[in-house]
């Protein structure tokens, strides 16, 4: 029903020697809202990193459509960036230019469009993420709130095709991180992109994943790939059902943490 | 990718009091759109039609283009008193639309125009001048402070960060003290000698060369390499820290940055420039030893004992005074540009930028002081 916007073909990732995720394989179709999941130092930005072309893999690849990322030469890995908006974890803001001069920044380098229009444009996408008015405000005049979700007008500025997300929520008060997940489902149905979510926050995976892979740290692969709410129902995984439910599904054992500890 | 895009169009049909704005084609950045103002002037003044419609039947794709000027008629039209019906948008539009709106503009939020007039631009950085000075005060005070607190052996400070500042700034700094100070000795006997050679006196080369070193120039050239050197540094790590929130959390944890941080910097530099002073010294009078010998028909020992007759101890000390005088200095301009460093990138580039020039304008204007301070003396 749906076609494949991005593959990821038997990647395997690492640093140096250290091999972060192997045989990693995948497909995230258009329109979806794809979570990738796992705990913390799993690998999931360094997989992020790979998928948006700042890390090459040490083996397997990338295919944007048909399109391979990694085989690629310079010049056609910049054509199949350009078609991607990143918001990195800290919005990643640039902190010498006002918020209008960070959202013109790709429209100015990769269009040519007049000053007026690209005005016209950064407004409208302030405005899109709730931030009217705060053209020129300086990153460290905002809240971190706010300061994320101008590093979404500026990820969105050039009307992507696919758009990343890194721990978009960590960092926010409850109702925040819960507008975040609602401006990103409504852009995904307004603007029909598909997003590719790095998280862990449980509220944010079960409210608005369609679709979902579990990096295990241990076995250094996926070892669960399906729609959260699927996964949470059907899994059998004993890892996966514990990251699931906030470790819930077995009991807490004390005497464990006693004795790995100390 | 090849597909052909539409041409794109927008017209306006008035019926009675009903206007139809016929919206076809493909409305991409790219492509070539009509001009809106040749739309928005049909409108008139607006008080003619009640509502306003929209006809999408031949819209092809679209992107932020077409909301920018779709909000551009809306506002428009709403501020002539004409009712828009969005619903008759896709649906997708719709959804934007209401996006764009759902958090209004707060009042006041907006910033009038960044340009300030002139007079008011000189206004404000006297008045900043003014305050810059105050901020030196205070840092030279609070620096005081905790210099008294180290003699009473009660400043909070790790030794091992002196240590590594003191490595740092010296054995660091020795091979491109070495090469400056080398080629100024050799520049100076150079100098001298055009004229010295006239009269037959080549052998006062020494002389030029070990007094400009030792009171002058060694200490001089020391200073401006450390200023750029260790100064900036300072100003960077200092002002990283600030962006970082570092300094806050020392605070919060119960130290003084200007013992924790400030201190061990300040103490390494003053330790540490008398010495590059003298090793300064001694590389420039080695480089006036090079031409000289090799190029003026002196043998080496004449020229050192020369230079050992014409240098006396007070020519050393007046020279290593003054050096530790600008390590001071230094160490306090750096530090001092790095804690007041703002929150961004930017921030520490300005603060590396005016540690070195209030640096070297500080070293300048302490060393034509003390050199007219020392001649009245007769030193």
């Amino acid at each position: 029903m749906s076609s494949p916007c991005l593959s990821i073909k038997n990647m395997t990732m690492a640093y140096g020697d250290f091999i972060i995720q192997r045989d990693l394989d995948f497909t995230i179709n258009r329109g979806d809202i794809f979570v990738i999941m796992g705990a913390s130092g799993c690998g999931k930005s360094t997989l992020l990193m790979h998928l948006i072309g700042l890390h090459r893999p040490i083996a397997g690849d990338v295919l944007y459509g048909e399109e391979s990322l990694w085989q690629a030469d310079y010049k056609t890995r910049q054509r199949l960036l350009q078609r991607t908006g990143v918001l990195f974890q800290s919005g990643a803001l640039l902190s010498s230019m006002t918020l209008a001069e960070n959202v013109a920044l790709p429209l100015t380098e990769h269009t040519r469009l007049g000053a007026q229009r690209i005005r016209q444009l950064v407004s409208y996408k302030l405005a899109l993420v709730g931030l009217a008015g705060f053209e020129d405000y300086y990153p460290a005049e905002l809240s971190g709130g706010m300061q994320k979700r101008a590093g979404l007008a500026r990820a969105i500025a050039l009307d992507p095709e696919i758009l990343f997300f890194d721990e978009p929520s960590a960092g926010l008060d409850p109702v925040s991180a819960k507008l975040l997940d609602d401006l990103i489902r409504s852009l995904r149905d307004h603007l029909g992109a598909t997003i590719v979510i790095v998280t862990h926050e449980l509220a944010s995976i079960f409210a608005i994943g369609t679709y979902s892979v579990f990096l295990d740290m241990d076995s250094k692969t996926m070892i669960a790939s399906g729609p959260p709410k699927q996964l949470l129902a059907e899994s059998n995984d004993p890892k996966v059902l514990r990251f699931l439910t906030r470790g819930a599904s077995e009991n807490p054992s004390f005497s464990a943490i006693k004795t790995s500890g100390t | 990718m090849a597909v052909d895009t539409r041409p794109s169009n927008i017209t306006v049909n008035s019926k009675a009091q009903l206007l139809e704005i016929v919206i076809v084609g493909d409305w991409l950045l790219e492509s070539q759109i009509p001009d809106l103002d040749l739309v928005l002037a049909q409108l008139g003044d607006g008080s003619q039609f009640k509502q306003l419609v929209f006809s999408t039947e031949s819209l092809g794709r679209w992107d932020s283009l077409l909301m920018t000027e779709l909000i551009r008629l809306i506002a428009y039209s709403e501020e002539k008193g004409i009712s828009v019906d969005i619903k008759t948008l896709p649906s997708g539009i719709q959804g934007l639309l209401s996006l764009v709106s759902a958090v209004p503009e707060r009042v006041g939020v907006r910033r009038q125009s960044l340009q300030l007039p002139w007079l008011e631009v000189i206004g404000n950085s006297s008045l900043h001048l003014q305050s810059d000075v105050n901020a030196l005060i205070m840092f030279i005070g609070n620096l005081t402070l905790s210099v008294s607190a180290f003699f009473r052996g009660k400043a909070h400070f790790r030794w091992l960060d002196l240590w590594r500042n003191i490595q740092d700034c010296g054995p660091s700094a020795l091979p491109i003290i070495t090469l400056i100070s080398l080629l100024v000795g050799l520049i100076l006997a150079f100098v001298g000698s055009v004229q010295l050679a006239l009269f037959g006196a080549q052998l006062y080369i020494a002389d030029l060369v070990g007094l400009g070193m030792s009171r002058e120039m060694g200490g001089l050239m020391a200073a401006v390499i450390m200023s750029g050197r260790t100064g900036a540094s300072y100003a960077a790590q200092l002002g990283t820290m600030q962006v970082n929130n570092e300094i806050d959390a020392l605070e919060t944890m119960g130290f003084d940055p200007m013992e924790f941080l400030v201190l061990p910097r300040v103490l390494a530099l003053i330790f540490i420039m008398p010495l590059l002073c003298l090793y300064a010294d001694l590389m420039g009078i080695i480089g006036g030893a090079l031409v000289t010998v090799n190029f003026f028909e002196v043998s080496l020992v004449e020229y050192v004992n020369r230079t050992v007759n014409a240098i006396h101890m007070m020519d050393l000390s007046v020279g290593v005074f003054k050096c530790a005088v600008f390590g001071v200095l230094i160490a306090l301009s750096g530090c001092m540009r790095g804690m007041q460093c703002g929150r961004s990138a930017s921030d520490v580039g300005d603060a590396t930028t005016s540690a070195v020039v209030t640096g070297i304008v500080f070293i300048v204007i302490a060393d034509s002081l003390l050199t007219i301070i020392c001649n009245r003396l007769g030193i």
